[in-house]
């Protein structure tokens, strides 16, 4: 079959079970729209190329499978850049194609070009520039063989315009599609070391104040009903990470909630005096650790990665197993029921009440708003989760207003929490929420966004109600960047510089409505109900509710930047100040 | 020893497409890895090419050099060759200032180190030595004191001593 290299490169996404692009056309990449209104794969249109990015991302966390998204070259391209970095700091399985100038314009300063391949080698898992239309099927099939296998993350695939144009003869090719990929240097490890495996077995089994650090990697391993196997075989406390929010419920009796920076007292402490981390999927992000030097310094560590590189890249493990953690994990339970199961374990009722204890003394809390004043986050929040189904998915942007939700709100069910950890990308919450909504429209979706990052990305919102995507935005409205205010409040003596932005200016709710969207402002508690379930009721298009908060509301618990996490300061309120 | 101990050599053999290259030395930018010296060149397998890269392990541990290394798509394989496991070769080409009153202790001194005249002129003469680092290393200190034009050195290649090879490769 004779095909030109644009019906080749949409034959080979129907061939990978896409269905849904987003993206947004442009000069280089024009012969490859052309097809697309000829294919089942639904094209969403975005408003900004990053927007594309980031709905693909949060469409592959939301269903698992590759988010893709097509734009094109030079500032299209660049655009898509943030989501890229994004995605490969946080594993999210996505391919992005780029179009190119021609090949033989290629270097030249040609309109519109950039070096794509060169500006992305180091926020990309790979990457591909092709340059013959005969390699687009093979291309297409390996880049997503590698956005999907191992430790998952963005893969860029750059077309020249030449290559996929049917009025250039160097873009006729006889089809085919590729058996099997031969990448000769790729080759991701899944299966543990037997050994290995027996050794951190031997440490589970040994141990009296054992916590398992969950991480990402348990949600990317679909292996969130392993770990429950693991925690509950031997009674073992669980943290999920921001990453892992979800990952194991948190309305079990053994889960310890969030750790790091902003994570609850018990969990930072109980990692903090463990005598064993079983990290599973996580990677000792210093926003975890907070200063290395005084990080859980009597644990031993059990370290299960499926990128070999993470074993004592910051800390050196004990029982260093490179694989795929649902794998690992149920070869754990073999191992652990070989050596006499969880009845040779040590009495451990002391380190349980211990935790127990810590989390009666060290709840989080905030205090109700006086009559008067502005909305606390946390109490919207609380409304907010208390009126939505337990499998409603929740997307954030990057700041208070995520911290908040992932502290607040309670996720018990897997892939219910996206969010923007790594790279902590402001503006996330917006695309995130309506890629989500795109690949789960049988859920609600709700997106918490703080004013600061509404204002970068909230022009999908037009892509939304174009495309009748019903996502529901809460903007935590205080009128600042409010995590930037808090560490100037903290650390800088209250030098406010350059984070007031206004609480109307602009005017949410009418910029909701003029991009299609229903809008609402809230300022009173007794307001906070109705809204939240107006906006439950609407189906058809987004919904906007704009959340006037208390700008003067800190994150707690804070583990200031560069101090260990013995230093833990909890909300004043609790009466424990220092730590 | 002296700076080998901090030294080790990597052979890694990589696919040969365009672009390889960049991904190895920008890896070794982006993650803060010295190079103290770099060789490229096809292999015996036109489809393959190795790179030689001397890196400096003071600059982070060796383990995570080697397993960021093998992360890249188009790293085939990473071989690990402490200095004293190794046979390695190093060229030089030099120019240098060789009036009439002095060409013949360059001459003589290019004997000693078994090199090679590759050009004289009026004022100058350009020689070649091939040879181990270290002994490469002392010609060029000794080639210094007749005043150099211009130099070059080609970074070190290496393979296995023959005793070093496990048992597999040589069965």
């Amino acid at each position: 079959m004779k095909l030109d290299g644009g019906q080749a490169l949409i034959k080979s996404l129907e061939m990978e079970g896409v269905e849904t692009i987003f993206g947004l056309p442009g000069g280089a990449i024009l012969p490859v729209y052309d097809p697309i209104i000829d294919s089942p794969i639904r094209h969403i249109l975005v408003r900004h190329e990053q927007g594309a990015g980031h709905m693909a991302e949060g469409y592959a966390h939301a269903t698992g499978r590759p988010g893709v998204a097509m734009v094109t070259s030079g500032p299209g391209a660049t655009n898509i850049v943030t989501p890229l970095a994004d995605a490969f700091m946080d594993s999210v399985p996505m391919v992005v194609i780029t179009g190119q100038v021609p090949t033989s314009s290629l270097g030249t300063d040609a309109f519109q070009e950039a070096d794509i391949t060169g500006i992305t080698m180091g926020v990309t898992k790979h990457n591909f520039l092709v340059t013959e239309a005969a390699d687009i099927p093979r291309t297409i099939r390996e880049a997503f063989h590698i956005a999907t296998t191992g430790r998952p993350g963005p893969v860029l695939v750059d077309i020249p315009k030449d290559i996929v144009d049917p009025n250039n003869p160097r873009s006729a090719m006889d089809w085919y599609w590729p058996d099997a990929v031969d990448l000769p240097g790729y080759h991701p490890v899944t299966m543990g070391d037997p050994a290995m495996i027996r050794r951190a077995a031997e440490l589970i089994l040994a141990s009296e104040r054992p916590v398992i650090y969950a991480g990402g990697g348990i949600l990317k391993a679909r292996a969130a009903e392993a770990l429950r196997a693991l925690a509950e075989r031997c009674e073992l406390p669980v943290v999920t990470t921001l990453m892992a929010r979800g990952a194991f419920p948190d309305d079990h009796s053994l889960c310890l909630g969030m750790p790091g920076m902003h994570g609850n007292y018990t969990a930072v402490t109980a990692m903090q005096q463990s005598d064993l981390l079983i990290a599973l999927g996580s990677r000792f992000d210093d926003r975890v650790t907070g200063r290395l030097d005084g990080f859980a310094p009597d644990a031993k560590i059990i370290h299960v990665d499926i990128d070999p590189a993470e074993l004592g890249k910051v800390r050196q493990p004990d029982a260093g197993i490179a694989g795929d953690c649902r794998l690992v994990i149920e070869e754990l339970l073999v191992a652990i029921a070989e050596l006499g199961g969880p009845e040779t374990q040590p009495d451990r009722s002391a380190w349980r009440s211990t935790l127990s204890g810590w989390q009666e003394t060290f709840p989080l809390s905030y205090e109700m708003n006086e009559p008067g004043e502005l909305l606390k986050p946390q109490f919207v929040l609380e409304t907010l989760r208390d009126s939505t189904p337990e499998d409603c998915i929740v997307a954030s942007g990057v700041g208070q207003h995520q911290m908040w939700t992932s502290q607040y709100w309670k996720f018990n069910h897997p892939y219910t929490w996206i969010n923007s950890g790594g790279l902590g990308t402001m503006g996330f919450a917006v695309p995130a929420a309506i890629g989500a909504k795109v690949g789960r429209p049988d859920r609600m979706v709700w997106a918490i966004d703080g004013d600061g990052c509404f204002q970068m990305t909230a022009q999908e919102l037009v892509t939304a109600a174009s495309e009748r995507i019903p996502v529901k935005i809460a903007i935590l409205n205080n009128a600042y960047l409010g995590m930037v205010r808090q560490w100037q409040e903290m650390f800088y003596e209250e030098r406010y510089s350059e984070v007031y932005l206004s609480p109307d200016l602009p005017d949410y709710k009418m910029w909701a409505e003029a991009m299609g969207c229903i809008g609402m402002r809230v300022e009173s508690p007794e307001e906070v109900q109705p809204a939240i379930d107006k906006a439950n009721e609407i189906d058809d298009r987004p919904v906007v509710i704009d959340f006037r908060t208390d700008a003067r509301e800190k994150v707690y618990p804070m583990v200031p930047p560069g101090k260990a996490n013995s230093e833990i300061v909890v909300d004043p309120a609790l009466g424990q100040g220092g730590r | 020893m002296g700076s080998d101990a901090k030294q080790h050599i990597l052979t890694v053999l990589v696919e040969n497409k365009p672009g390889v290259l960049a991904r190895v030395a920008g890896l070794f930018a982006r993650r803060g890895f010295n190079i103290f010296s770099l060789a490229v060149a096809p292999t015996d397998d036109e489809r393959f090419s190795r790179i030689t890269v001397t890196v400096d392990v003071e600059s982070a541990p060796l383990e995570q050099i080697i397993k960021q290394l093998d992360k890249l798509v188009n790293v085939v394989g990473i071989d690990e060759l402490a200095p004293e496991a190794a046979v390695e070769r190093e060229l030089l080409l030099a120019t240098v200032s060789a009036p009439t009153e002095t060409r013949s202790r360059v001459v003589e001194l290019v004997g000693q180190f078994e090199g090679r005249i590759l050009g004289v002129g009026s004022n100058e003469v350009t020689v070649s030595l091939d040879g181990s680092p270290a002994k490469v290393d002392d010609f060029e200190r000794l080639l210094r004191e007749f005043g150099i034009v211009a130099l070059q050195r080609t970074g070190r290649v290496v393979l296995p001593k023959l005793d070093e090879l496990p048992a597999e490769a040589s069965s």
